[in-house]
C-alpha cells in the first residue's frame, strides 16, 4: 500500500496545477477550487495509509482542531473581512512550515546532516517564520488591531537590513556547524534564527500602509509557498516541493500583477512607507485655500439624480462595510424606471482587495454589464451628469494626478471630478486607508451627503420615488 | 549531491515554470480568489506536519510543537479552500431578475 503512496501524491499534484488553472477563469473557477480541495483530500488520507498508528491520536486530535477552527473562520466571516481571513490561514501556513522545519532539524541533528539538507530546512524555518509573523501584522493592520497606518520611523531600512545580516550570519553558522566548524550549540543558533526570523516578519509589514496590504498578503502568500517547498527538499517529499513552489511562483507573478493594478512597483511597497503621515511634499494639501467642504441633504440629490441622463456610481469600501449593495441596486433600478441611465465605475483596487466591488454588487445582482472597468469610465465622466460616490475614497482622489508630492502621486484613479456634479456619500471627513486627504471633497462641484452608506441610500431611495 | 537533491531541483524548477504559466492572463475581479486558493493550495504543509508528527522526537516538546504544526497546516486546507468557496459563491448562480420588491 505503502508504495502506491508516491503515485497518489502524484495525483494530487496534477489536481493542484488544474485547480489552480480553474481559478483564472470565472467559469472553471468554482470547480478548479473543488478539484484542488479533493486532491487535498487524497493527499491527507493517502498519508494516513503510510503513517499507520504512530501517534495517530496527537494526528487526529490536530487534524480535528484544525479542521474546526479552519470550517469557523472561514463560514463566521464577513465578506469585508475576507482579506485579513486569507493573511491568518496564510501565517498558519507558513507557521506550519516553520514547525515541520524545526522538528525536522531535531531529528537531523543526531544524524550528522549534509550541508544541502540544513539550508532546506534553515530556509523552510525562516521563510516560514517570516511568512507567520509578518501575516499576523497583515491582519492586524486590516482588522484595526494594529495600526493601518504605515509605521514609518527613521532608519526602518536600516533595522530591516540589519535583521536580514543577522539572520544571514546565524544561517551561516548553522551551515559551519554540519562541516565541523562548531561556534555555539546548533539547537541556540537554531533558536536565535527563528526569534530574528519573527521580527524580521514584522519589521517587514509594519512600515506598510494598510492601502497596500493585499499586494502583502499576496507577496506572503508566495513566501509561504517557498517555505513549504523547502520542507520538501528537507523531508524528501516531492508533492511538497510542487505544491509549495507552483503557489511560490503563482503567487509572485500574481503580486505583480496586483501591484501593477495600483501603479506601484513592488520595491514601492515594501519600502516606501506608503500611507505615511503626510510626507513633506504634501504639505499644504491640508490648507483649504478658503474653499469649503459643502453638505447636502437627501432631498437635492434625489432631485438631481431623478432629473439626470446620465448617472455614475463609484462604489468603495464604505459600501461593503455598510452592506449597502443591496439598497444601492434598489436605487438604481428606480432611476433606470425613470429612464436614467446608470452604470458602475470599478477601480481595480476599490475595498480591500482587487475584485471586491465586483463580488459585492454580483451578489446584489446588479447586471455585469453596467459594471465598466476604471479604463473604459474613465472618459465617460465628462458627460455624466452626476458621479456618485457611496463610500470610496483614494481611488477618487484628484491629488493622484496633480500632486506629485502625494504619497499616491501617479496611482491611476477614476476621474470623477471630470463629472457635472459630483455626490459623496461619506460618514464623515475621515480620510481614506491611505491616511491622506481629498481634495475632491473641497471641489465646488462636490456635494458630500453624510450618513452611513446603507441609510443615506435608502433615503435617497425613497425621495427619488417622490419626485 | 544526494540524487534526492538532483530530483528535487528538477522538479523545482519545472514547478517554477508551470507556477508562472498557470497565471498568465487572471481578470482582476479573479485576483483574490485566485490568491485564496493558492493559500489553500500550500496548506499540503499538513502532510509533512503529520510526517514530522509521526516520527516524533524532542519529548513532550516536540509532541507540543507537532501539534501545532498539523493544527495550523489543517487550518490553512480547510480555512483556506473553504473561504474560496465562499467567495467563488458570488460568481455563481447569478439569476436573472430581481427579487419581487
Amino acid at each position: 500500500m505503502a508504495e502506491l503512496a508516491p503515485w497518489a501524491y502524484l495525483v494530487t499534484a496534477v489536481t493542484f496545477v488544474l485547480g489552480l488553472k480553474g481559478l483564472t477563469s470565472p467559469k472553471t473557477a468554482v470547480l478548479g477550487n473543488r478539484i484542488a480541495a479533493g486532491g487535498m483530500l487524497l493527499a491527507v488520507l493517502v498519508t494516513f495509509l503510510v503513517q499507520g498508528t504512530a501517534n495517530l491520536a496527537l494526528i487526529l486530535a490536530g487534524i480535528a482542531l484544525g479542521t474546526v477552527a479552519g470550517l469557523w473562520g472561514a463560514r463566521s466571516v464577513k465578506m469585508t473581512a475576507m482579506p485579513q481571513m486569507v493573511a491568518l490561514f496564510n501565517g498558519a501556513g507558513g507557521g506550519s512550515a516553520a514547525l515541520v522545519s524545526t522538528l525536522e532539524y531535531v531529528r537531523e541533528l543526531g544524524h550528522d546532516p549534509s550541508a544541502g539538507l540544513v539550508v532546506a530546512i534553515i530556509l523552510g524555518l525562516v521563510i516560514g517564520a517570516v511568512s507567520f509573523s509578518g501575516s499576523l501584522i497583515a491582519f492586524g493592520k486590516l482588522q484595526g488591531i494594529v495600526t493601518p497606518r504605515a509605521f514609518a520611523y527613521t532608519g526602518q531600512n536600516i533595522v530591516t537590513g540589519a535583521l536580514a545580516l543577522a539572520m544571514l550570519a546565524l544561517a551561516g553558522l548553522l551551515v559551519a556547524a554540519t562541516l565541523g566548524v562548531r561556534t555555539a550549540d546548533p539547537l541556540l543558533l537554531f533558536i536565535a534564527l527563528t526569534v530574528v526570523a519573527l521580527v524580521f516578519g514584522v519589521a517587514l509589514v509594519m512600515p506598510i500602509g494598510g492601502a497596500d496590504m493585499p499586494v502583502v498578503i499576496s507577496l506572503l502568500n508566495a513566501y509561504t509557498g517557498l517555505a513549504v517547498a523547502a520542507a520538501g527538499f528537507s523531508l524528501n517529499n516531492q508533492l511538497l516541493i510542487v505544491a509549495g513552489t507552483l503557489v511560490g511562483a503563482s503567487g509572485t507573478i500574481l503580486t505583480r500583477l496586483m501591484s501593477k493594478a495600483m501603479n506601484r512597483s513592488l520595491t514601492n511597497v515594501l519600502f516606501g512607507a506608503f500611507g505615511a503621515a503626510p510626507a513633506a511634499g504634501a504639505e499644504g494639501t491640508r490648507a483649504d485655500d478658503g474653499r469649503t467642504v459643502r453638505s447636502t441633504t437627501p432631498e437635492d440629490v434625489a432631485a438631481l439624480l431623478a432629473y439626470a441622463r446620465a448617472v455614475v456610481i463609484v462604489p468603495g469600501y464604505g459600501l461593503a462595510v455598510a452592506q449597502a449593495q443591496h439598497s444601492v441596486r434598489e436605487l438604481a433600478d428606480v432611476l433606470e424606471g425613470k429612464g436614467v441611465d446608470v452604470k458602475y465605475a470599478i477601480h481595480p483596487v476599490a475595498g480591500r482587495m482587487p475584485g471586491h466591488m465586483n463580488v459585492l454588487l454580483a451578489e446584489a445582482n446588479v447586471p455585469y454589464e453596467q459594471l465598466v472597468d476604471m479604463e473604459d469610465i474613465n472618459p465617460e465622466f465628462p458627460r455624466a451628469d452626476v458621479a456618485l460616490v457611496i463610500g470610496a475614497n483614494d481611488v477618487t482622489n484628484p491629488a493622484a494626478r496633480s500632486n506629485p508630492g502625494s504619497p499616491i502621486y501617479g496611482m491611476p484613479i477614476l476621474d470623477v471630478d471630470k463629472a457635472l456634479n459630483v455626490i459623496v456619500i461619506k460618514r464623515s471627513m475621515k480620510p481614506g486607508f491611505a491616511g491622506i486627504d481629498n481634495d475632491l471633497y473641497l471641489d465646488p462641484k462636490t456635494q458630500m451627503l453624510f450618513g452611513d452608506a446603507k441609510d443615506a441610500v435608502t433615503k435617497l431611495t425613497a425621495e427619488v420615488k417622490k419626485v | 549531491m544526494s540524487p534526492e537533491l538532483v530530483l528535487g531541483a528538477y522538479i523545482f524548477i519545472l514547478a517554477v515554470f508551470v507556477g508562472f504559466e498557470v497565471i498568465a492572463k487572471v481578470p482582476s475581479t479573479l485576483h483574490t480568489p485566485l490568491m485564496s486558493g493558492a493559500n489553500a493550495v500550500h496548506g499540503i504543509i499538513v502532510i509533512g506536519a503529520m510526517a514530522v508528527a509521526a516520527n516524533a522526537v524532542g519529548g513532550t516538546l516536540g509532541q507540543v510543537i507537532a501539534f501545532f504544526g498539523v493544527v495550523l497546516g489543517t487550518i490553512n486546507v480547510v480555512g483556506g479552500f473553504a473561504v474560496t468557496d465562499r467567495m467563488l459563491q458570488m460568481f455563481q448562480g447569478r439569476r436573472p431578475g430581481p427579487p419581487a420588491k
